[in-house]
């Protein structure tokens, strides 16, 4: 049995990372119907970011996670100013390789300051590991779940209760139909990226203390937390999350009762059989994605 | 003076013979060939993205795929290098079936998805199960024609590209057939070419089928060339790697593909002075022609060229 | 008027010109960016910081030398381009490098072909082997094989005889692994549980448990970079048991501060770069490596780690083969092979002849535990 819940807790804890960095893929998407492939950068940013702050410059907790925070809300900002608005024409691939290129801009920016090493620093509660029946998880990853579970409600309030969340959405669906209404769909683009870089950051800040962080996570990341997004249905913010649990489990168990080597090909092929027979993903509608523009 | 697509083929046959008189170092013929060998992936991925309009990144699988069955086909079993080649791109092709079928019904950000899963797939495959895992294996035979080995940079350059120029060939016929015309129609409107009776799902495994085979053609020169080859240059880089390539170009232009291969495969060598920040300067590169010259360099170029003719 | 002076000072200053010397040049393929990097960056950092010292004193005679470093961005394509311009642009009197053995492997056949000497910086002892074929090549880093022969002999020394084995998806994991199993049954030594895990991956609680499991005695990590930390922060949380061992890519300081009190206990082979100052005082590495590993922190304020004093052996190999012999590529590559004979590098006392040119084996390597946040050297 401690066997098993051990296993469920590892899943639990790589899920969790996945997942944080889908619904960040989520919020973009919702606003703009774009994947931003740079979403794991915003993630590597926060956790360095927060490492610089706390550490290196020995700032307070609070203050460096508030710092991190904004910074990388700032760089999400560039990114969508610099590199978004120019294109008047957004068509699919364009975006995709955009997205691509700012990753590799800001991957080279963060090796040089940064370096190649590995960043760490303490866990928001100090304190062993705690035991459940024989298993053991570690305090920092209830953080992330925690954390996890507050931005799923976050995200929903914002999107189904806000006038402001709502006209994202709008956006998404159809632009013109969306300026039409009165909304301004550039401040809405704009807005989208800060909150996604942030909710990146966020991420970042949480997980580093488990899995550490350095320059080059970014593109892992962004690849496990697209198949989140997906499995769970692109724009489902909870379905993002259930995604991501979903494919630290499985990973996780297979490894521990199939082999350890094949388990990065087992989360692939659910993931492609669940793209093949139900593309909507578990939370998703046919009839929305039809809709969509991409 | 009309730019036709024989006009540029003549063109280019002529830089490919005289480039190695110019330019003889055994050095610039490797980068020669390295470009060459991207052509052939490049071209492949450009008929399906830019005639057949299906998103792809998983093309590295498909060159993955290429490269260690005719590597090990050829060291392991013997088989002489041209047919161990031409296996390669049958199993590419059988797998690109086994992708685009169930992909049929998908479009876009799925559709990317599900192809770089794929990709991502037959890394961990290769990494796993491949002769020496991740650390790949060496002494696979160079490629060699009734007797005569290819083994000096010349001659190799030569072989890549006579194959480069002789698909180049195959397909603008191709891309001005039936065949092409159906494939351009499905790009524009699928239920509009569907209403005319193309068959769609056909026509989609075709072109998936195509371009993994111009992708294992090229995985199988690069390993008779390097004749060392390990997963990690089969991985989601490579296929991002090709669709640069593709996209810088001009995707919706055979000779973009071509264009954008040899600009990419050159613009590390001529990074070269920047050490390090070579990556920063590369990306921002990508970034600009992305922005400004977002149809591709060659539709831009062409369009120039058409637009002074006619004044 | 001022064309006389101008034409008296060339005069003057022409067989100046012809006075500054052509320097000598040595090239280096070296994985700087890319997945290797942790191998690349201590090694082009000892071969800049080295090369300007030899330049202080005086060079070869008065001749400066030049490293000429190319980063093979970890990718074997680039390193055999970079291999082909350094040899037929920069036309190099030697190669160091490449960083790992994917592309030594891959530039092996250009080198060969332009008889040019190669000292690589990667482990695995088919870079050298078979001699006959090996020519050119030789290399300054250990076989993976010494540093589990190492590790092994010191676990049938105090009686373990059950390990459960955790490795990396990379060359680097891949090697150990093959290493470990061919030797395990040389020491008494049964593999009941065989684990991997990718190069990312952020969690290893489940093949640790495995491993507990199995009813293994000790369990060995093989990797490099932020996993070897998350391993060790995975045996403490999951209060495992018994003994975690690393392989000798644990060998840096920021591992132990990163990986906190959790590295407590932890067992390695290392090379005595890393724990020079834990040496004897007459063992006859000690004065080379306090020198290379101050100048280095001193410069670079970091540790030069296990793996930059590869390429500290090699470029000082082909100095003194240079001031010996002089440029002439056949006799380097001569001296090489002839003339490193309990030649102290920080690698260890290498021994280099026709049959091999690697030249260390396991006395290379010391068993090491970390105590109270430092290296501590085991005495069994």
């Amino acid at each position: 049995m401690s066997v098993f819940l051990q296993f469920l807790f590892s899943g639990l804890t790589i899920g969790a990372v996945y997942a944080m960095v889908g619904l960040g893929f989520n919020i973009i998407y919702n606003a703009t119907s774009i994947i931003n492939l740079a979403q794991g950068e915003f993630v590597v940013i926060g956790g360095l970011l927060m490492w610089f702050f706390s550490e290196s410059l020995r700032l307070p907790f609070l203050l460096s996670i508030v710092l991190a925070i904004t910074f990388t809300g700032l760089i999400g900002l560039l990114m969508e100013r610099l590199t978004i608005r120019p294109i008047k024409k957004k068509d699919l691939l364009l975006m995709i390789m955009i997205t691509i290129a700012v990753s590799i801009v800001l991957r080279g920016i963060l090796m040089f300051k940064f370096g190649k090493d590995p960043y760490n620093y303490s866990p928001f509660t100090e304190g062993d590991p705690i035991n459940i029946y024989g298993a053991y998880i570690q305090q920092q990853t209830l953080w992330v779940i925690g954390i996890t579970t507050l931005c799923i409600i976050l995200m929903y309030l914002f999107f189904n209760k806000t006038m402001l969340g709502k006209a994202m959405k709008a956006c998404a669906v159809d632009p013109t139909a969306a300026r039409i209404a009165g909304i301004n769909v550039e401040r809405m683009v704009m807005i989208s990226f800060v909150m996604s870089a942030m909710m990146g950051a966020v991420a970042g800040i949480a997980v580093t203390p488990i899995t550490l962080m350095e320059y080059d996570r970014g593109p892992m990341l962004a690849v496990k937390g697209f198949c989140a997004a997906i499995m769970g249905g692109l724009g489902r913010g909870r379905g993002s999350v259930i995604g991501g649990f979903i494919i630290g489990i499985l990973e996780s168990m297979t490894a521990g009762y199939i082999h350890s080597g094949a388990k990065d090909a087992v989360a692939l092929i659910i993931m492609l059989v669940i793209l093949f027979f139900r593309p909507a993903g578990i939370f998703g509608s046919k009839t929305i994605i039809d809709l969509r523009r991409f | 003076m009309r730019i036709t697509n024989k006009r540029i083929f003549l063109v280019a046959s002529l830089i490919v013979l005289i480039f190695p008189f110019i330019f003889d170092s055994a050095y610039t013929l490797s980068i020669a060939t390295f470009a060459g060998i991207n052509c052939l992936s490049a071209m492949g991925l450009c008929i399906l993205m830019g005639y057949a309009g299906q998103v792809s990144l998983g093309q590295a699988g498909f060159y993955g795929i290429g490269a260690y069955v005719s590597a090990i086909l050829s060291l392991n079993y013997g088989f002489p290098v041209v047919f161990s080649t031409l296996i390669g791109c049958v199993v590419s092709a059988l797998a690109a079936v086994l992708l685009a079928i169930p992909a049929l019904r998908l479009k876009g950000h799925y559709l990317a998805v599900a192809t770089l899963g794929f990709g991502e797939i037959i890394h961990v495959v290769l990494n796993e199960w491949g002769p020496g895992g991740p650390s790949g294996f060496g002494d696979i035979p160079k490629f060699y024609l009734f007797g005569y080995v290819f083994n000096t940079p010349l001659s190799y350059y030569f072989l890549i590209w006579a194959v480069v120029m002789t698909l180049m060939a195959f397909s603008l016929n191709l891309i001005n057939s039936r065949f092409g015309r159906a494939l351009r129609s499905m790009h524009d409107s699928e239920t509009a070419s569907s209403a005319m009776g193309v068959d769609v799902p056909s026509l989609k495994i075709k072109a998936f089928v195509l371009s993994a085979v111009y992708a294992a053609t090229a995985g199988a020169f690069y390993a008779h060339y390097v004749t060392y080859i390990s997963p990690s240059s089969f991985s989601l880089f490579q296929s991002v790697l090709v669709l640069m390539m593709v996209v810088v170009g001009g995707i919706t232009n055979l000779w973009g593909a071509v264009v954008g291969a040899i600009m990419i495969t050159l613009l590390p060598e001529a990074l070269r002075e920047f050490k390090e920040y070579d990556i920063l300067v590369y990306g921002l590169i990508l970034i600009l022609s992305l922005l400004f010259f977002n149809k591709g360099l060659v539709p831009i170029i062409l369009e120039r060229l058409q637009k002074g003719h006619r004044a | 008027m001022y064309m006389r002076t101008i034409v008296f000072l060339l005069f003057i200053l022409m067989p100046l010109v012809a006075l500054a010397k052509e320097p000598y040049k040595i090239g280096a393929i070296l994985s700087v960016t890319g997945a290797a990097s942790f191998l690349g960056e201590p090694e082009k950092n000892t071969l800049l910081m080295l090369s300007e010292q030899i330049n202080r004193a005086g060079g070869f005679n008065g001749v400066p030398l030049e490293i000429i470093i190319e980063d093979s961005k970890s990718d074997e394509t680039q390193a055999v381009l970079a291999a082909k311009k350094l040899l037929e642009k920069d036309k190099v009197l030697a190669i160091i490098g490449p960083s790992t053995t994917g592309e030594t492997m891959a530039v092996i056949p250009t080198v060969t072909a332009e008889k040019t000497p190669l000292i690589s910086c990667a482990s695995a002892s088919k870079i050298t082997e078979p001699v006959k074929e090996r020519y050119w090549i030789f290399k300054t880093a250990p076989n993976d094989y010494s540093a589990v022969e190492a590790m092994f002999e010191y676990m049938k020394g105090i009686g373990i005889a059950r390990i459960g084995i955790l490795t990396i998806t990379t060359s680097y994991g891949d090697a150990g692994r093959i290493a470990m199993k061919e030797m395990a049954p040389k020491f008494g030594l049964q593999i009941v549980a065989d684990e991997r895990y990718g190069p990312k991956d952020s969690d290893m609680t489940t093949q640790l448990t495995k491993i507990k499991a199995s009813n293994a005695q000790a369990v060995v990590n093989w990797s490099v970079g932020p996993s070897q930390v998350i391993v060790t922060k995975n045996w403490h949380t999951l209060k495992l048991g018994i003994p975690l061992y690393q392989s000798h890519g644990f060998g840096s300081k920021r591992n132990i501060s990163l990986a906190g009190k959790a590295s407590e206990g932890v067992k390695v082979p290392l090379g005595r770069l890393v724990i020079w100052d834990k040496l004897p005082n007459n063992h006859p590495q000690k004065a080379l490596l306090k020198k290379y590993s101050t100048d280095y922190e001193g410069r670079f304020r970091s540790e030069p780690g296990t793996f930059g004093g590869h390429a500290y052996d090699a470029l000082m190999m082909l100095t003194e083969a240079i001031k010996k012999v002089g440029p002439d590529k056949a006799k380097i590559r001569d001296y090489l092979e002839n003339n490193i004979k309990n030649w102290s590098g920080t690698g260890g006392i290498f021994n280099m002849s026709p049959t091999d040119h690697c030249g260390l084996d396991k006395d290379a390597f010391e068993m090491v535990v970390v105590k109270n946040g430092d290296w501590e050297i085991l005495k069994y």
